[in-house]
């Protein structure tokens, strides 16, 4: 095969070779010629969408939602600039995307030319890893690699700036089977040794727990972890990424831990003896003040891909280095054959103290309201979906509240930006997730302030008839704000009123959706109905919601995961 | 590291983004022109400089770090001075160059221009000896260091 290329066409046949089915992106000078060539093709879908931050967040949410690699593609200056937030959003989470960006011609870069911006040097904090192609020759390598790093190791944001006359210049084009990076070898296999000393300790634990994270999800072990802390009888908490890791109807799943988990699974986080952290890492949310938390006496396990996520915040006793599969698998096999030597009756009195902590019931809300409960309307959607849909979340208390009330049983369904806490994905990631899962039933959390920050989303949604569910817990308030200057600020509620609010149903309308404004707590779940009967539509619920309430149990900044607030 | 443009400011920046900090870094291509090697100063607890290590590891142009202070090693830096050098100056800063075993590489009759290799304390001292007011320019490369004995840090 000696015919000759263009950069631009190599590009697409790169994102073929891939098996990219769509990507999701915005033109511009820079990029003219590969929108060219993508024009000309139709292996390959691109969305067109209406802010570069959202190309990279529908991206992130077709990546989280599927096992795959999301793709998009930006122009040059404003376009990278805007594409940012959403890359950092999903650097925080580890979602394995590949950004590609276009720049401006080789000869003018560093001339302050029209549209032209350090794209390498603004994203490189916030990307894994990412490449400037200054040789046409070097291309299909460059984007080979850039597939290869995201999905790898732990996963990430890869982004390729590829210069305007990158993609005019001709070569020969053959696409690398293999790569070979000698500088990039993520571990796979976790150390057997160390594997054998965990199920030591596992086997002598009178208090255990296990607590795992996104890592489960991204590495899609939660079907190993669910069989493993089964057999073990085990407690299990997830984080707010992990949600999903572990069925949060098995009766072994103490709810979320956390500045809002549950009084139980942060007790029992706290008081264990035996915790075993699987593909977490430990953060400032989760396990509060690390010396609080370093107070009681326990031994941890932790196993993780990412060797810098071990003893980086807590000090853990057995680290294990390795894909987080790989090694679950080991372990059960090992803990299989020696079963009989675990301490059950102690596991009995455990168990009996961890219901003692149920009982506490903290996330119980006052259900004669007659104002519409924000949690009644999560349990709604819960119930109207029975439990299948695809929830995708913007940030603050609505983003909680369905993180407490929505009981995901599977992996991937929860959708949400934990790391960066990233106003404005809970839109775009629902499309990302529309496209990956078609036929599937897609909400968006949301709140009347996140919702305003990618609102011009609902035109892509119109062009490409993606019947999303929003749900909008409208508070008037930037809800999570509010709480914290209720809470430590004195009542003094400064900039969180959120004034001037659209009439969300007549913005819906205007572009070619159905709104639903629903006030009384009695219409909730008929509301809920009709949307989902309504499967090719997009329908914007507006659920008015009590202005006062407060996400209950809170552990303050800096305090310790047992000093929580109750309600 | 792999000797690519951009390598250099991936350190630099987890460095400064991580609130790491540098005392020192000096770097140049190897034998193998496919190679740099990187010699960073640091100072941290043991938990600070192991995530620092994590952390080096996990750029993806990073091939290989090892904690020289771990083992056995040497060090070595180069600085480049000048100094005023005049009247009976002029012996007395030689004398104290031969002390030092440096060598003085550019003479005017206003100034010497000294070269001296050594341990980075070393340096300090000889700055230390010298009548700070004659200084007039110093210029360092920061350390460069290698295990002692035949062990080797090979790709
Ligand atoms: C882009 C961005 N800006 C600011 C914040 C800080 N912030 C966190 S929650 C929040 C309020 C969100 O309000 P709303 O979307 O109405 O949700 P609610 O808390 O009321 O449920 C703000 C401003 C953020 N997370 N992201």
């Amino acid at each position: 095969m000696s015919e000759e290329l263009t950069g631009a066409e190599i590009t697409i046949r790169c994102l073929q070779e891939e098996d990219v089915e769509c990507i999701f992106g915005y033109p511009g000078g820079a990029v003219l010629f590969i929108y060219d060539e993508l024009f000309k093709q139709d292996k390959v879908k691109h969305i067109l969408v209406r802010h570069e931050q959202a190309a990279v967040h529908a991206a992130d949410g077709y990546a989280r939602s599927s096992q795959k690699v999301g793709v998009a593609l930006v122009t040059s200056g404003p376009g990278v600039t805007n594409a940012v937030t959403g890359i950092a959003t999903a650097y925080m989470d580890s979602i394995p995307l590949v950004v590609i960006s276009g720049q401006v011609p080789t000869n003018a870069i560093g001339l302050d030319a029209f549209q032209e911006v350090d794209t390498v040097g603004i994203t490189r904090p916030c990307v894994k890893h990412n490449l400037l192609v200054s040789d046409v020759n070097e291309l299909a390598t460059t984007i080979k690699k850039a597939f290869y790093i995201a999905a790898t190791g732990r996963p990430g944001p890869v982004l390729v700036d590829i210069p305007k006359d990158v993609t005019q210049q001709k070569i020969v084009f053959e696409y690398p089977e293999k790569l070979s990076m000698r500088s990039y070898n993520p571990v796979i296999r976790g150390n057997s040794k160390q594997i054998k000393k965990a199920v030591d300790l596992i086997l002598s634990a009178k208090r255990p727990v296990v607590y795992s994270g996104g890592g489960v999800i991204l590495s899609d072990a939660a079907k190993l972890l669910t069989d493993l802390t089964r057999m073990l009888g085990f407690p299990c908490t997830n984080t707010l990424m992990g949600l999903g890791g572990f069925p949060a109807t098995d009766k072994h799943f103490v709810g979320m831990l956390g500045m809002h988990g549950t009084y139980e699974a942060n007790m029992a986080m706290q008081y264990c003896d035996v915790l075993i952290a699987v593909g977490a890492r430990f953060d400032d949310r989760v396990i509060g003040n690390p010396k609080h938390f370093s107070n009681e006496n326990r031994k941890i396990i932790h196993i993780d891909i990412d060797p810098s996520s071990i003893s980086k915040r807590v000090k853990v006793d057995i680290p294990i280095v390795g894909n987080v599969p790989d090694v679950l698998k080991e372990l059960t096999k090992l803990l299989k054959q020696r079963q009989d030597e675990m301490d059950e009756k102690a596991l009995d009195e455990w168990w009996k103290q961890i219901d003692l902590w149920r009982e506490r019931d903290c996330l119980k809300f006052n259900r004669e309201s007659d104002i519409i409960k924000p949690q009644l309307v999560v349990e709604k959607l819960y119930d109207v979906t029975k439990g299948e849909a695809f929830v995708t979340s913007d940030v603050g208390q609505h983003q909680m509240w369905a993180a407490q009330f929505y009981k995901f049983d599977k992996p991937r369904r929860w959708i949400n930006s934990g790391g960066l806490g990233t106003m404005g994905f809970g839109l775009p990631a629902a499309m990302g997730v529309m496209f990956a899962n078609p036929k599937s039933k897609v909400a968006c959390i949301t709140g009347e302030a996140s919702i305003q920050m990618c609102i011009q989303e609902l035109s892509t949604c119109k062009q490409y008839r993606l019947p999303i569910k929003i749900v909008n817990l409208n508070n008037r308030y930037m809800g999570m704000v509010r709480q914290w200057q209720e809470f430590f600020h004195g009542n003094r509620y400064a900039e969180s009123y959120m004034d001037a609010l659209p009439d969300f149903i007549k913005l819906a309308e205007s572009y070619g959706h159905v709104g639903i404004r629903v006030e009384r707590p009695e219409d909730v779940e008929g509301a809920l109905q009709e949307a989902f009967k309504l499967k090719d539509q997009l329908v914007f619920l507006d659920f008015i919601t009590d202005q006062t309430e407060n996400v209950f149990p809170m552990v303050p900044g800096g305090k310790g995961l047992s000093e929580m607030i109750l309600v | 590291m792999e000797n690519e443009a951009g390598a250099l400011s991936r350190v630099a920046g987890l460095f400064s983004a991580r609130g790491y900090n540098i005392e020192s870094l000096s770097v140049a291509p190897t034998e193998d022109a496919t190679l740099s090697r990187m010699t960073l100063v640091t100072s941290g607890s043991d938990e600070v400089i192991e995530q620092v290590t994590k952390q080096l590891n996990k750029l993806i142009e990073v091939v290989k770090v090892i904690d020289l202070s771990d083992g056995n090693h040497i060090e070595r830096e180069l600085m480049l001075v000048k100094v005023r050098a005049v009247g009976a100056d002029r012996d007395e800063i030689k004398r104290l160059v031969d002390i030092f075993r440096g060598c003085i590489i550019d003479v005017t009759d206003k100034s010497y221009t000294i070269e001296l290799t050594g341990t980075s304390s070393k340096l300090d001292a000889f700055i230390g000896a010298v009548d700070s007011s004659t200084v007039l320019e110093t210029v360092r490369t920061g350390a460069s260091g290698i295990g002692r004995g035949d062990w080797t840090l090979k790709v």
